[in-house]
């Protein structure tokens, strides 16, 4: 499919070079177009092991979800419209699926900005052992998650450390993985590995803000504060907002860190949409597959272009 | 007079200052270093039990996870829990356990590194030549193919799993290592990455090469590559660390938990080998760590080059 395309590709550019010829164009330019054209074949070779294995693992596959989330089975193959999307919204466990991940996203995102953005500003001042700090802050990144679950097992267990913490104060226990509070450990972890990741992205952002801009309005007396919220802030707010739709992303995947923690079936609270997708891949329920991921796609996509009409304006912004 | 007024008030001005300098100093150190010990209280208690004894361990933990062997109450179980940063001895007893007496937790790391240094090398590789591609060779048609790649890096799982389950399932792979390595290799999140790398070699490099009749693939091979060598190295490590913490994928493509990498298989330690299970989690974490050590600026370089999508 994909050489079709070049083929056409060279046909177009060989249309256009004879309308060249036509015009009267200089000799200079045919041959640049000549060489152009001897471009396109190494170009669709280099790109084909990727493109190739794009389309039959990504591309092709997702046509058929889209064609299986409007169809009632794949034996029947009966057309029925919107049903599969409006079972799926009538469906309880993906009702709760849908809210505790928005719930998830909502609490953790602003976390993981704010603190990001608080650890490279102060990895960005004047303090002893700064690089031994920042390969602190990083290597959580690093770390798989599995390795440490144990240790936040040993933590919020029913007769864990932070109960028997609690205790000296007299409260009562609480069973952390079966209780409401579930949702914080998973937000501890989810800022435990990814805050490393947003903060290496402020620290580049601060370090591109000009310095003579920070000169100038520190002559004029400007106080530290003013120099942040009025200037920095003005300056690296791109990558505030790139950073937030990251996360944003990421917090998708937060099914990984309770899976670890809470194994199949976790609490109530907990139950993310990957769990719902994996209980309908081990049910083989392909039509609540294709129209939960289609779902998702959708919303991904809005997401990504608000994404990218923000850098298109922000970037006016910087060059104007 | 009034001029010595002036000077003295500078001068208290700068002591000041330099006052709040150092006691800015301070509290910032203090907030990092708070910020340092939650990072790395997981890392190091993790490494630290794991040089623990089983007694030790069951006499600590014994009543988080109950069930350790209650063999006729000859083991001590302690009423509350400890939490310990140092072992009363150092013990390689677990080390020993997980290399000789359990082969399990060996043949899982094993299954861990056949998929994920795989996927590694043929990513990279594939991911370079189409980088190389969309750096050289520009057009409407492969603008529109980058941002087909920057939306398929961007969807989670919940989405790309889907295809990827029934292509494997029509290949007939499901339930085999391919079915982890083909849709990993063929991962666009690299592609996205190296092409903002290769977009830096400066062109003239390439046209003076180009001149001296060198053809497109040994441009790519000889010059762009070595050129990028940090940056395939940085994509090299994110992408590993990155497989090395996989759970999704193979909970849905390998139906079989005897192929299930360590990452998944951690989780599932049962009660009785809870020592066990912190030496194995210190061996897990070895590879990712001594690549921290060894490539942490590159990383750094990596991720920063990421701060836009264009």
């Amino acid at each position: 499919m994909f050489l079709k395309l070049e083929k056409k590709k060279n046909q177009k550019q060989k249309k256009s070079e004879t309308e060249k010829i036509k015009n009267g164009e200089s000799a200079k330019r045919k041959k640049k177009s000549v060489l152009e054209r001897k471009k396109a074949i190494p170009s669709a070779l280099f790109l084909a092991p990727s493109f190739i294995g794009v389309m039959i693992f990504f591309v092709v596959p997702f046509i058929v979800v889209i064609y299986y989330s409007v169809i009632d089975t794949p034996i029947l193959k009966n057309f029925v419209w919107f049903d599969n999307f409006i079972a799926l919204f009538q469906n309880k466990a993906f009702q709760q699926a849908s809210w505790n991940t928005l719930k998830f996203t909502l609490i953790s995102v602003p976390l993981a900005v704010v603190l990001s953005l608080l650890m490279a500003s102060l990895l960005e001042k004047a303090m002893p052992f700064k690089s031994q700090f920042r390969s602190f802050f990083l290597t959580p990144m690093m770390v798989p998650v599995a390795s440490i679950v144990l240790v936040f097992q040993v933590l919020f267990n029913q007769n864990g450390v932070v109960n028997e913490f609690l205790r000296v104060f007299g409260m009562d226990k609480i069973d952390w993985f079966k209780s409401d509070f579930a949702m914080i450990i998973v937000v501890i972890l989810f800022l435990w590995k990814n805050l490393g990741y947003n903060m290496i992205l402020f620290m580049a952002a601060l370090a591109a803000v000009p310095k003579n801009v920070l000169e100038a309005a520190k002559m004029d007396g400007a106080s530290n504060k003013q120099l942040f919220f009025r200037l920095k802030l003005k300056y690296i707010s791109p990558t505030i907002f790139f950073v937030t739709i990251f996360s944003i992303i990421n917090s998708f995947k937060v099914f990984r860190e309770v899976y670890l923690l809470t194994g199949d079936y976790p609490y109530e609270s907990l139950y993310m949409l990957q769990h719902f997708m994996n209980n309908a891949f081990n049910s083989l329920n392909y039509q609540r597959l294709s129209a939960a991921a289609i779902l998702m796609s959708l919303v991904m996509i809005v997401i990504i272009g608000i994404l990218f009409l923000a850098e298109n304006r922000f970037g006016k912004d910087v060059e104007g | 007079m009034k001029n010595e007024i002036k000077t003295q008030n500078i001068s208290a001005g700068k002591i000041k200052r330099r006052k709040k300098g150092l006691s800015g100093i301070i509290t910032r150190t203090l907030i990092a270093l708070i910020f340092s010990v939650f990072f790395l209280l997981p890392i190091v208690l993790t490494v630290t039990n794991s040089f623990m004894s089983t007694t030790e361990i069951s006499s600590n933990y014994g009543k988080i996870f109950s069930s350790v062997d209650d063999r006729n109450g000859r083991e001590y179980i302690a009423e509350t829990v400890n939490l310990k940063f140092i072992p009363d001895i150092v013990s390689f007893e677990q080390y020993w356990n997980v290399l000789l007496k359990s082969p399990d937790y060996l043949l899982k790391f094993w299954n861990s590194v056949i998929y994920v240094v795989p996927i590694t090398l043929f990513q990279i590789l594939v991911a370079a030549l189409a980088a190389y591609s969309f750096t050289r060779f520009t057009g409407k048609k492969k603008t529109i193919i980058f941002f087909l790649y920057i939306i398929l890096m961007l969807m989670p799982y919940q989405v790309t799993l889907v295809p990827n389950y029934f292509v494997s399932k029509w290949l007939n792979i499901l339930n085999t290592k391919w079915a982890v390595w083909l849709p990993g290799i063929m991962s666009p999140f690299s592609v996205y990455l190296l092409t903002k790398f290769m977009k830096r070699v400066p062109n003239e490099v390439i046209e003076a090469a180009q001149i001296d009749g060198a053809g497109e693939f040994r441009i790519f091979w000889n010059i762009c590559l070595p050129l990028c060598k940090s940056a395939l190295f940085s994509v090299a490590i994110l992408v590993f660390i990155d497989y090395w913490n996989m759970v999704e994928q193979p909970l849905i493509l390998l139906e079989d938990s005897d192929m299930h990498p360590l990452s998944i298989f951690l989780s599932k330690i049962n009660a009785g080998e809870t020592g066990l299970a912190f030496a194995v989690a210190t061996i897990y974490m070895i590879p990712n760590l001594l690549l921290f050590f060894y490539g942490e600026d590159d990383l750094v370089e990596g991720i920063s080059s990421q701060s836009s999508l264009k």
